[in-house]
């Protein structure tokens, strides 16, 4: 039960933190569909540092500090992209975000093999509990209870997320965006700016959220499936959040359990009896994040200028 | 002021050279990085091996081991013995064409297909499943494959008409839904009768389903057969190239693609003219659904590749790749014939470079780069227009918006 | 020497392919109401968009107190000082009055937005000018009068001293017209400059000191509006004499075509029924006309009628038929046409060509096609056929993509379809809506002919004058009732006023 509860927190911390940074992007006004392709980007880039900083053989921690920045740096850097496109070039916004996504897999496939040399696109980053920095050091126990430092970034993160929101002045401003852009810039908001920065706090948290998912669970991750659809999950989170923090911070651990079960399912005896495989438990997040799409949609209110481009010169 | 949501792309109506040229500009520049890309590759090589820079060097490099191989696809001259590699690109555009249509049909209505990945899946696993365990002859089996990918387009579609649900979310979702569904039916735990325990594999159709296999044809260059005996291309090409003709004339003479089209372009108007929008969209996705599937029939009826239960865990490229070829073709069915064959020129190509230098996902990096590009490739036509059209436009005399 | 606290002088401003201005120049004096008067797309939004830094003007300048300033966006404009209430409000839906008062110009209380403040001022500005609102209120619950003066208490927010109103009658009964007035008349007393659009002569001469006039993006010249005739600033506006009151002959109606009972719809928007228990009747040869104010049901009753959306309750017979259930096909089938409200979100295609438009509502006839497949040949002649008899221009002919062409024609070509299907029955959406007087004038013309000819017609219509103007029968909706059934011979303008305001009813 501890691991259901370990892999649950664990993998709902992920969810809010990307689930967070879709918020912010959609609140902009900008569809973010490359959240996987930014967490794909961040996870990559995280494990690299850790690499680095074993080699370089860097205290704990400021190796944890490294990598969790690196990741968030990419991030930030990868979804410039996909702001660059949809807020500048005013391009369609789904496409531009699906490219990101094809690209990010074909990126860390091509930089993950290079870096073994070899035609694998797996990295091993800390299967040896003698480096500096492994798996590990992401954790620490409550009693019987494995938690992970990313935990304590998203309880943050979801505090700072629902300030921003609805108290602060650029909280209200960047609504204003995603709402009624048109009206925004009657009263001197810059637009532009808004958007970007809506996306680019979306780039940053999806960064950290990549990492967060492979890092803490396991010591070395095969590149070839990228986050594994986590990307879009947290796109269902989001929706079935209404865009708000609070929300999207339940609607997250409803989804976390059931991904949850995929790791789990053979240490309960009476999962492991049905004998089903693997599979069915891997399907089924994705399996229940649409049933209960079908049951929101109707009633679900999306910031109502997402995904058209703001052009200041149309009338 | 009006809500522009979806125009770019969309359209295709005007200035067809003005829609190609930027769809040159998009490859161009993806190739481009796709050059880069090695650049950098092969230079962390060079550094590697100690040796010193030499920018003659590198560029030899990756010429001759990276760039070549991908910019001559199928036609690299070390890999294409009796035709093999150009019977890799003809049977890898066949299916590309297939999923291009799929993506550029919803398309016409307003949808964006992404989900021809997870129609492509399951249309694999039923051409397989009518060859393999049912033995039927190639043609039921092509049937089969498309009603499976039009079953798996359907949903998405029902969502979006009946339940306000974004069909690119359902898509994503049911992609891979599907992905783990047939992995599981295709290997029960290493019992399922398609399963090869031996190969990891699905049983080989030469094998075990020979009457599924699609008939061949050759090719006479210079009075002898381009191709070998082993390695004759399928007739799944001209298969591909009938349908891009028919979704052509479906989209452009019918009025059900005028229905289609209106309620891409606008689907008010299309509702206030008594044209039904839901049962179009469900109709539209359902089409585009079945083109998909058809492609993985097209795929692995030709012989030439088995499903790998255990180490499939993404999603087939072919299904992502059609995206490519729908937007570099403006969602034109004929087009997408076109950038299809480069699309599995480069991909094809890219599988030929020294592959401990230059993983071969630098292609699928060049199709990422160029889908980015489509984007919003709206702005190169402008442009292109400006450069090509300098004659003032007189004609919009006394009117005005 | 005259007191200027504006000078916009020689301003130019292209959009691909027009002129919006073309060299105009606008003084206003300190103190005063100035009107600027034009046609629907003569280039006044246009003119007040580069005042308030939403262009940039391609030349002139612009100076404030004598002194040229350079307003690069809306910041520059409101620290000097320049307000405006937008044509179509600028106003976030989901936001409450005082968060869309305060936007862009926060009070902060360290990282925290003062919303307490803010409601303190607002209320205080309310208070003063009489300027009713209920701070905590959603936008999308409240009437678009209070919306207008949300807008207004917006500029008071900012301490602007120059105010602009576009077009805020538009939205407005005669009395809340009135009321406008009379605090644009406070606004003056305290030394505040007021820019006023319009393109309506009445309301200029009731309140502006000056009015300066714009005609296809051209500077016209200003007047005194004291001692200028209605007459001749008409035909500074329009360029020539106007016949403002259409010709019509009597007509006694024939039998009932149209007849709703107890329609009821409910909203999309608040939990409320939009349509309450509606009943009404259209008669061969009769101009029926539904009034009242923007948002009070009249969209709702027309998209329940055509099918566009289900009613609730009631029924629609048309020419004796129940069509309550029928489908939007069947409808039309049955002899229903339709000139929509909104001509882009529903009445055409813009990415469309011509042709393709013109058969929007008729595509799937024996006559257009065979087997599935157009027959484009049919489509082409009979889009020509169209275009020549609805004299409907457009750059390429049939061709052209509808997205390109004026309002106007647009709008020609909406009618010329829809009334070309020789229809029982006409419903008419405020079909003049945006257009200049020689399109107007021809809309009214068609559907007076169509009147003549016999058929039933129902005109959905905000503007006052069409109304009075048309009509045989005018009935008034409030609040999705119909509260009042008037002759426009023995009715006047201030009488609908009171019952579209629902300050009356008949019960």
């Amino acid at each position: 039960m501890w691991l259901l509860l370990k892999y649950t927190l664990l993998y709902a911390a992920v969810l809010i933190l990307v689930a967070l940074g879709g918020m912010f992007s959609e609140r902009s006004g900008v569809i973010n569909i490359a959240l996987e392709g930014i967490m794909v980007i961040g996870g990559l880039m995280g494990v690299v540092a850790i690499n680095i900083m074993n080699a370089l053989g860097a205290p704990v921690f400021l190796g944890i500090l490294v990598t969790v920045v690196a990741s968030a740096l990419a991030g930030l850097l990868y979804s410039s992209l996909l702001a660059f496109s949809a807020i500048n070039l005013k391009a369609d916004q789904t496409i531009g975000g699906t490219a990101l996504n094809l690209l990010a897999t074909a990126l860390a496939m091509v930089i993950a093999k290079r870096i073994n040399g070899s035609d694998s696109p797996k990295i091993v980053y800390s299967t040896n509990s003698n480096a500096v920095l492994n798996s590990s050091h992401f954790s620490f126990n409550i009693g019987p209870l494995t938690l992970n430092w990313f935990l304590l970034v998203t309880v943050i993160a979801l505090a700072a997320a629902w300030f921003i929101l609805y108290r602060s002045r650029f909280g209200m401003r960047l609504m204003a965006c995603g709402e009624h852009p048109q009206a925004a810039d009657s009263v001197g908001i810059n637009v532009y700016k808004m958007r970007w920065a809506g996306v680019l706090m979306s780039g940053v948290l999806g960064g950290i959220g990549g990492m967060a998912y492979i890092v803490p669970a396991v010591g070395e991750w095969n590149f070839e499936m990228g986050v594994a659809g986590m990307g879009f999950l947290a796109l269902a989170v989001m929706i079935f959040g209404q865009w708000k923090p609070l929300n999207i911070a339940g609607a997250a651990l409803f989804f976390a359990v059931f991904r949850a079960m995929a790791n789990i399912f053979d240490s309960f005896s009476f999962l492991a009896r049905l004998g089903w495989p693997k599979e069915i438990y891997n399907m089924m997040p994705f399996v229940a994040s649409m049933i209960v799409l079908a049951f929101t949609s109707k009633s679900s209110r999306a910031p109502k200028a997402e995904g058209i481009p703001y052009d200041k010169g149309s009338r | 002021m009006q809500k522009r949501k979806n125009t770019p792309r969309l359209s295709g109506v005007s200035g067809g050279v003005g829609t190609m040229m930027a769809s040159l500009v998009c490859v161009l520049c993806g190739l481009a990085v796709g050059f880069v890309a090695l650049l950098v590759l092969g230079g962390i090589t060079l550094s590697q091996n100690g040796e010193e820079f030499n920018l003659m060097n590198l560029l030899k490099i990756t010429w001759e081991q990276g760039f070549k191989p991908i910019v001559q696809g199928g036609f690299y001259a070390k890999s294409n013995v009796m035709g093999m590699a150009v019977r890799m690109e003809i049977l890898q555009a066949a299916p590309l064409i297939m999923t291009g249509l799929s993506v550029a049909f919803a398309y016409k209505t307003g949808l964006f297909n992404i989900g021809a990945a997870g129609q492509y899946t399951v249309g694999a696993f039923m051409a397989l499943y009518f060859a393999i365990v049912l033995k039927m002859p190639w043609w039921v089996c092509l049937i089969a494959s498309a009603v499976g990918g039009a079953i798996w387009g359907a949903i998405p579609g029902f969502f979006k008409a009946f339940l306000n649900v974004n069909e690119v979310i359902t898509a994503i979702m049911f992609n891979w839904i599907g992905l783990y569904a047939v992995n599981t039916l295709i290997y029960q735990g290493g019992n399922g009768p398609m399963f090869n325990l031996k190969t990891t594999k699905t049983f080989t159709l030469k094998e075990s389903a020979p009457q599924s296999l699609l008939p061949s044809f050759n090719v006479t260059v210079g009075g002898k057969d381009y191709f070998g005996k082993m390695f004759m291309p399928t007739i799944g090409i001209f298969i591909a190239i009938a349908m891009a003709v028919l979704i052509w004339v479906i989209i452009n003479k019918t009025t059900f693609g005028y229905e289609l089209k209106a309620c891409g372009h606008n689907k008010n108007a299309a509702k206030y003219a008594g044209i039904n929008e839901k049962t179009n969209i469900v109709l539209s996705m359902t089409i585009a659904g079945a083109l998909a599937g058809l492609g993985a029939g097209l795929f692995y009826l030709s012989g030439s590749k088995e499903w790998e239960p255990l180490v499939s865990t993404a999603l087939p490229a072919t299904g992502f790749n059609g995206i490519s070829v729908a937007l570099l073709a403006s969602s034109n069915p004929i087009g997408c014939i076109f950038s299809a064959i480069f699309i599995s020129h480069i991909t094809v190509g890219g599988g030929f470079m020294t592959a401990k230098l230059f993983p071969s996902e630098v292609s699928d990096i060049i199709s990422g780069v160029v889908i980015y590009l489509c984007a919003f490739s709206l702005l190169f036509k402008g442009r292109i227009m400006k450069l090509f059209a300098r004659k003032p436009s007189a004609e919009r005399k006394g009117d005005k918006a | 020497m005259a007191d200027y606290v504006i000078e916009m002088l020689n301003i130019t401003k292209e959009f691909p392919g027009i002129k919006a201005n073309d060299d105009v120049t606008l003084q206003l004096q300190r103190g005063e109401i100035h009107a600027l008067l034009g046609e629907n797309g003569a280039g006044k939004s246009t003119l007040m968009s580069v005042l308030f830094g939403l262009y940039q003007p391609e030349a002139g300048v612009i100076k404030k107190d004598g002194q040229i300033v350079k307003i690069n966006n809306p910041n520059d404009a409101t620290a000097l000082h320049i307000g405006m209430v937008h044509q179509h409000f600028k106003l976030v839906e989901c936001f409450t009055v005082l968060d869309n008062i305060i936007l862009g110009a926060e009070p902060m209380n360290g990282p925290v937005v003062d919303r307490k403040a803010a409601r303190k001022r607002v209320l205080e500005l309310s208070e003063r000018y009489g300027l009713k609102v209920d701070p905590d209120a959603k936008i999308e619950d409240i009437s678009v009068g209070m919306q207008q003066r949300v807008e207004i208490l917006k500029m008071l927010y900012r301490d602007n001293e120059i105010l602009i109103f576009d077009e805020p009658t538009a939205v407005l009964t005669p009395q809340e017209i009135d009321e406008l007035m009379e605090i644009m008349r406070s606004f003056k007393k305290e030394g505040k400059s007021i820019l006023f659009i319009t393109h309506k002569l009445a309301e200029i001469k009731a309140v502006a000191d000056r009015c300066s006039v714009l005609r296809k993006g051209r500077y016209m010249g200003t007047v005194d509006v004291a001692k200028t005739s209605v007459e001749e600033m008409s035909r500074l506006m329009v360029g020539r004499d106007v016949q403002l009151v259409s010709q019509k002959q009597e007509k006694t109606p024939g039998k009932t075509v149209l007849r709703v009972e107890g329609m009821t719809v409910p909203s999309r928007v608040h939990s409320n029924n939009a349509v309450k228990n509606a009943s009404l009747e259209v008669r061969q040869g009769e101009i029926v006309c539904l009034a009242g104010i923007e948002g009070n049901g009249q969209t709702e009753f027309v998209y329940a009628l055509t099918g566009l959306e289900k009613m609730s309750a009631g029924k629609i017979t048309l020419n004796d038929r129940d069509i309550s259930k029928a489908s939007i096909r069947q409808r039309s089938k049955l002899g229903m046409s339709h000139i929509p409200e909104d001509r882009h979100k529903h009445g055409l295609v813009l990415d469309y060509s011509l042709e393709n438009n013109m058969v929007l509502q008729r595509y799937w006839e024996p006559e257009f096609q065979r087997f599935g497949f157009i027959r484009s040949k049919a489509v082409r002649a009979y889009s020509d056929r169209l275009i020549e008899q609805y004299d409907v221009r457009s750059g390429q002919g049939s061709v052209t993509i509808a997205r390109s062409m004026s309002g106007g024609n647009q709008q020609k070509a909406i009618v010329a379809r829809e009334i070309d299907r020789d229809p029982q029955l006409l419903i008419a959406v405020q079909p003049t809506r945006g257009l200049d007087v020689g399109a107007i004038e021809y809309i009214h013309k068609q559907i007076i002919a169509q009147r003549d000819a016999g058929k039933a017609v129902l005109l959905v219509s905000l503007e006052l004058d069409e109304v009075m103007n048309l009509s045989d029968r005018i009935l008034v909706m409030y609040e999705g009732e119909i509260v009042g059934e008037f002759d426009p011979k023995t009715t006047d303008v201030q009488t609908l006023g009171l019952y579209m305001a629902g300050a009356k009813r008949n019960s």
